[in-house]
């Protein structure tokens, strides 16, 4: 028997993981392709097919609607990025309330307690409805009956429910030995919060956070349901305007322009911290 | 002149007994040195003295005053204690300079300006000037522990507390740790310290003391506990870690 001669400069663990991933991409695509071909040959065999393709992805009705809603997914980006930085802020004063430990103070963490778990456990679509519609329904005058006030608060009173949560599982992933080291030198325990405990809880957190962030990206779109004209219900009246689904379509594919890069980003940070603790 | 003094401590975990009626004292200026086998109190005793543990029983002094009133604000009292930990604990967000400026910031209210001389003095004593604007993960084991070891004198304690500082040592690492120590005795620094260094607490110790557990079982000057040790456990402690 001829032992196989090795390539000049490579091991033969190498030559054996080169054949491997050339094998591994050509599975790949193959089967790839199989699904591919399937779907867009099964699917328009389907007998309502004609009909869909129509009122969904009708390519004259994307065009000429994409302009005016990509211009309306502006507001739902301004909306976000007014709430995000009050979500943010808000919820750390909910973490921060859930740890007092000074008997006099105990209202507060109650409050903390009682928020947490009612903003948790109510759906939003629900919160905005009651806030968007309940506050104006007070008779406040201009500008205060908008519900662009009112819908955004009920956003950041739900999301800031999730990232306090999100920060108080933060802190707690902080070992107890620097909490003892800052103690041991003298300091106090609202300084080792601030400067030992919450820089370091709030760095580790921020991939969980980035995904609540994405989810609030989307969630803007409820607040169409109490009048602010965002992507959403602009789809909607082209909708009726054209007695066509595909602006819904063309809102879908705008989410996921701005959500798929994120996401990816969440995802790339994620992978980072963990190589950085293993 | 006595500077410390432990009477009767008491401290269980649960129903635990971790120190049991322990006394000792340390005069000012002197090294005592804490041996005896893992779990037998030395650390759970330092933490103790720098109130990060409450004791059930008993009382600590500190310079005449009973530092182990539960009604005391612990606060000060740490400041005049410094501790450090078998694992560092370096704030990992901050450089070493920055470790080192927190607390003396915050309790002294000093800038960072007024502060520099002072702590660049230190680093430059401990050989670490170069290091001064690095994280704690861009230092070697031994550079992290005396950057923990500035970060407690950097608040001037009267008196130094070392659990363990360097059991978590790579071992050609331990003699720059142990070279502060030196230094630090030789400049009149009181200091309590958990060790498994014997050779070192032989040489450099006023006080050695055997603990077991939670009791000091035996103490004395090195010469005497390491040369001629009176307790059947002493005895068998020492000629299985010598």
């Amino acid at each position: 028997m001829t032992l196989p001669t090795p390539a000049p400069g490579k091991t033969r663990r190498e030559i054996h993981e080169a054949r491997a991933r050339q094998r591994g991409i050509v599975i790949a695509s193959l089967s790839t392709l199989c699904v591919v071909a399937a779907v867009v040959l099964l699917v328009p065999l389907a007998p309502g097919w004609e009909a869909v393709q129509k009122s969904f992805f009708n390519g004259e009705i994307f065009l000429r609607t994409f302009p005016k809603l990509l211009q309306a997914f502006l507001l739902d980006v301004a909306i976000f990025a007014w709430c995000a930085p009050l979500i943010a802020v808000w919820a750390l004063v909910i973490a921060l309330c859930r740890d007092v430990r000074n008997p006099a103070l105990y209202p507060l963490r109650l409050f903390a307690v009682l928020y947490t778990d009612i903003f948790r456990g109510v759906p939003v679509v629900l919160v905005v409805y009651l806030i968007g519609f309940g506050v104006p329904g007070l008779g406040l005058p201009r500008p205060w009956n908008s519900p662009y006030i009112w819908g955004s608060l009920a956003l950041i009173l739900t999301y800031s429910a999730y990232v306090a949560e999100i920060y108080r599982s933060g802190i707690e992933s902080i070992h107890a030995s620097q909490r003892a080291a800052a103690l041991s030198l003298g300091m106090s325990k609202s300084d080792a919060m601030r400067f030992v405990i919450l820089p370091q809880a709030l760095r580790r957190v921020v991939p969980a956070n980035m995904n609540m962030f994405i989810a609030l990206q989307k969630d803007v779109a409820l607040l169409s349901f109490i009048g602010p004209v965002e992507v959403l219900r602009q789809a909607g009246v082209f909708k009726s305007l054209l007695a066509n689904f595909t602006p819904y379509v063309v809102a879908a594919i705008i989410f996921l322009c701005v959500t798929i890069p994120a996401t990816r980003y969440a995802d790339y940070l994620i992978a980072k911290q963990n190589r950085a603790r293993s | 002149m006595t500077h410390l003094v432990l009477r009767n401590i008491q401290k269980s975990f649960g129903n635990k007994t971790v120190i049991d009626d322990l006394d000792l004292e340390v005069a000012e200026g002197d090294m005592v040195c804490l041996i005896g086998a893992s779990g037998s109190g030395k650390s759970t005793l330092l933490r103790c003295i720098n109130l990060l543990e409450p004791i059930d029983d008993g009382y600590i002094e500190l310079d005449g005053l009973d530092i182990s009133d539960p009604e005391l604000d612990p606060q000060p009292v740490r400041q005049r204690i410094g501790l450090v930990f078998q694992s560092f604990n370096l704030f990992p967000h901050m450089t070493a300079e920055e470790n080192v400026m927190l607390a003396p910031r915050r309790i002294k209210r000093l800038s960072r300006e007024q502060l520099r001389p002072d702590i660049s003095a230190l680093f430059q004593r401990f050989g670490l000037s170069e290091h001064m604007q690095h994280y704690p993960d861009q230092l070697s084991g031994g550079q992290q522990q005396r950057v923990a070891i500035i970060r407690a004198l950097a608040m001037q304690p009267e008196i130094m507390l070392f659990d363990e500082i360097t059991s978590a040592l790579d071992p050609e690492l331990v003699g720059e740790v142990l070279d502060v120590l030196r230094q630090l005795k030789a400049q009149g620094m009181t200091m309590v310290m958990a060790t498994h260094e014997m050779g070192f607490a032989r040489e450099v110790a006023d006080k050695v003391c055997f603990l077991s557990g939670g009791r000091i079982l035996e103490q004395g000057p090195p010469e005497q506990l390491f040369g001629n040790p009176q307790q059947a456990r002493t005895q068998a402690f020492l000629s299985a870690v010598l």
